[in-house]
């Protein structure tokens, strides 16, 4: 009796797995990110980025049989949050794990993620990183279960200085950035690169302030204004940089600003008409590069939540995770980071980029985009309603804005 | 211009304490939410200017909250005063948690887009390079305005005179006619109006989230306790200091590594507790008012200007 129950229920997991292979195969992602607090708002809509990338590139829509779900679980941008959250996405039996705003929840996750797995074989997690940029992760504390599909803070720092080394006009650069890991990299970057490639360029400033707490940035204005600062180099994003930017423009502050995160929504707005030709930002991808592979989804965005969209990240990650699925036939964590390592897909402005196997990050090209006055054929797309875009003034391709990695991967 | 910027946070500080020391000094009761209605004050101005414009904003924004706060009295806090201040206390705090969720529930968990209006971002006067803003002179302006009104109100009007007794002779008040419930509604009503006024013109001088309330509340407190529970005089000057103060240590790169460096002693980064010394003032500025409440609380517990006796 027992033999035969232990059997039938043999032979219907087996039926259920061969159904299971014929129709679409459904993959989720734990999307653990601070969807309230300060930075909610930029949380909220990397969500609908997220959301809109498994529409589009997953399912029905792609012609694949692997269908991507986005699962957003709430960590308020704590890393405590975040940890409980991950343990309940892999209790509810969830491998794939997404999160981007705040390296310092990103840095607890990979840990907790490393010991999960050790701990639990046959469970893995992998965790899809889409923003959180300290180059560490991809260094020495780097993880054969961590993916970054943003570009590092070195490689983004190395793309802006090496603009920087032939604009005559930057003479007196600012530091200022949010004081936690990622704002202490860009400052140690930046000194560092600068020291080497301007050796004349004076930091006449170098300030962290505490993350999301200062509603009132006029003080800080003052201080670059009195340091005689031609140029302010941040790595802020979200309401830290809104707000510096909005109190620097009712400051009248005339100098250079050189970001990260100037296409974040509700910066546009802040920078306005006030900033053009003088705002300018290290990125990955913008609306106006010169070969726009996914202008569609830029439009369809836009269309569907009156939105800016911006974060190709969240596209990558949802095409890398269906071509690993589809690959490794299958939806488990261990078979997945294998395909994931190596892989290699054409990007959102025609360059090869590829998931280097032995750190973890996505090689991919790297632009320096201008804020600049709409119109034309450089700058196609406005942001937020401003009259105001981005156009591109360097781009790297992905072998020149590649960077030497320390890691020793483990074995994945 | 660090003076002026400091001068514009701290009149705005003021604009919120002064209605919570008034309710303090009345009821003797710490209301917890207070700074909840400094956050609705500005949600109602967000919403009423979407609608119309900033000024409509600006009149109508006060008085709702100001309705809000008089029928909580009436209807909540009124009932619970008979069983000690503790309850009372409660009361409030369980109202800055309702507020909280229900102004999460409307508006969203995220931040609005609530603009200054296009004809005060321009430069008000030029100091060197740097421009003032002819937002941050009308914030001063309707702070000093509020400031003289208050003062007249309690001062040289008959409602001030009522107040004023009511204050301190509650019973004796009573006994000669006038309805002293009545005048306690009418001021907890007034000091929600004032964090009203407060919200409606610094909510979009920074910005209008829902952990706006959470973010002012606490300096708020320290204000008034530095200031002295009870005295405006106390919370005027409490918090310009603290004005002052955040935005001056926020320009000093003061460290201690400096400091020892003067006294001849060099702290490099191999010396024990390097992060603890490097620190810089503009780094732990925001911190200083909680600082400052500690000292007070050590040094003169009653506040600069508090005429509580211990």
């Amino acid at each position: 009796m027992k033999f035969s129950l232990k059997n039938a229920a043999l032979g219907a997991g087996l039926v259920f797995a061969l159904a299971g292979a014929a129709s679409a195969q459904n993959v989720k992602i734990a999307f653990i990110e601070g969807l309230s607090g300060p930075f909610g708002g930029v949380g909220q809509n990397q969500l609908k980025h997220f959301q809109y990338a498994a529409e589009r590139f997953s399912g029905k829509n792609a012609n694949s049989g692997v269908n991507v779900e986005i699962v957003p679980l709430d960590s308020k941008g704590s890393p405590q949050e975040a940890l409980a959250l991950l343990k309940k996405a892999s209790d509810d039996g969830i491998r794939f794990v997404s999160q981007g705003n705040g390296s310092n929840v990103a840095g607890v996750l990979i840990d907790a993620i490393n010991k999960h797995n050790e701990r639990n074989p046959g469970k893995e997690v992998v965790f899809l990183n889409y923003a959180a940029i300290d180059p560490d992760f991809t260094n020495s504390k780097c993880s054969p279960w961590h993916f970054r599909f943003d570009a590092g803070v070195d490689m983004k720092i190395e793309g802006l200085t090496n603009y920087i080394k032939d604009q005559k006009d930057v003479k007196n650069v600012y530091v200022i950035g949010q004081n936690y890991s990622f704002g202490q990299q860009v400052s140690k970057f930046t000194k560092e690169m600068l020291a080497k490639k301007r050796p004349d360029v004076k930091i006449v400033g170098d300030e962290l302030h505490p993350l999301g707490q200062v509603k009132d940035f006029a003080p800080y204005v003052q201080k670059i204004m009195a340091a005689n600062a031609d140029t302010v180099i941040t790595g802020n994003w979200g309401p830290d940089l809104v707000l510096l930017i909005r109190a620097a423009n009712a400051a009248g502050f005339k100098g250079n600003f050189y970001t990260f995160y100037a296409g974040v929504i509700g910066t546009p707005t802040a920078i306005g008409a006030a900033g053009a030709d003088r705002v300018r930002m290290v990125s990955y991808w913008h609306p106006n590069t010169a070969q726009n592979e996914i202008e569609s989804v830029y439009t369809g965005f836009k269309q569907k939540f009156n939105e800016e969209f911006y974060t190709v990240a969240a596209v990558n990650a949802v095409r890398f995770l269906v071509a690993a699925v589809e690959k490794s036939k299958s939806t488990e964590a261990v078979p997945v980071a294998r395909a994931l390592a190596g892989m290699k897909m054409r990007g959102a402005s025609g360059e090869n980029i590829e998931m280097r196997a032995s750190d973890g990050a996505l090689q991919q090209a790297m632009y320096i985009a201008q804020w600049t006055k709409a119109g034309g054929k450089d700058v196609k797309f406005d942001q937020e309603g401003t009259g105001h875009g981005f156009k591109t003034v360097r781009y790297l391709m992905p072998e020149q804005s590649a960077m030497a990695t320390s890691c020793k991967m483990p074995k994945r | 211009m660090s003076v002026l910027n400091g001068v514009s946070y701290g009149l705005l500080l003021f604009m919120l304490s002064a209605g919570l020391t008034l309710i303090f000094s009345m009821m003797g009761v710490l209301n917890f939410a207070h700074a909840s209605f400094y956050m609705l004050g500005a949600y109602f101005a967000y919403q009423v200017s979407s609608w119309s414009n900033f000024w409509v904003g600006l009149l109508v924004a006060p008085i709702i909250v100001a309705l809000l706060g008089g029928m909580f009295e009436r209807f909540l806090l009124r009932k619970t005063h008979k069983f000690g201040h503790v309850p009372e206390l409660l009361v409030t705090f369980g109202l800055s948690f309702v507020i909280l969720e229900l102004v999460q529930l409307v508006w969203g968990r995220t931040s609005v887009d609530y603009p200054i209006p296009q004809s005060m971002t321009a430069p008000l006067f030029k100091v060197f390079d740097s421009t003032f803003q002819t937002y941050r002179g009308f914030m001063m302006l309707i702070a000093v305005l509020m400031l003289v009104a208050l003062y007249w109100v309690i001062k040289k009007t008959r409602i001030g005179l009522v107040i004023q007794a009511a204050l301190t002779h509650p019973d004796s008040t009573e006994a000669l006619g006038h309805n002293v419930p009545r005048v306690f509604a009418l001021v907890f009503a007034g000091g929600c109006a004032l964090a009203g006024l407060a919200g409606v013109i610094g909510g979009n001088a920074f910005i209008t989230e829902p952990g706006m309330a959470q973010s002012v509340g606490a300096i708020i407190f320290v204000v008034i306790v530095v200031g002295g529970m009870g005295s405006l005089g106390g919370a005027l000057i409490a918090s310009l200091l603290i004005g002052l103060m955040q935005t001056f240590a926020v320009g000093l790169d003061w460290s201690f590594v400096g400091a020892f460096a003067n006294l001849g002693v060099d702290i490099t980064p191999e010396t024990f507790g390097y992060s603890l010394w490097k620190l810089k003032l503009s780094q732990v500025a925001p911190i200083l008012p909680f600082l400052l409440l500690v000292l007070m609380l050590v040094v003169r517990p009653k506040g600069i200007m508090g005429t509580r006796d211990e």
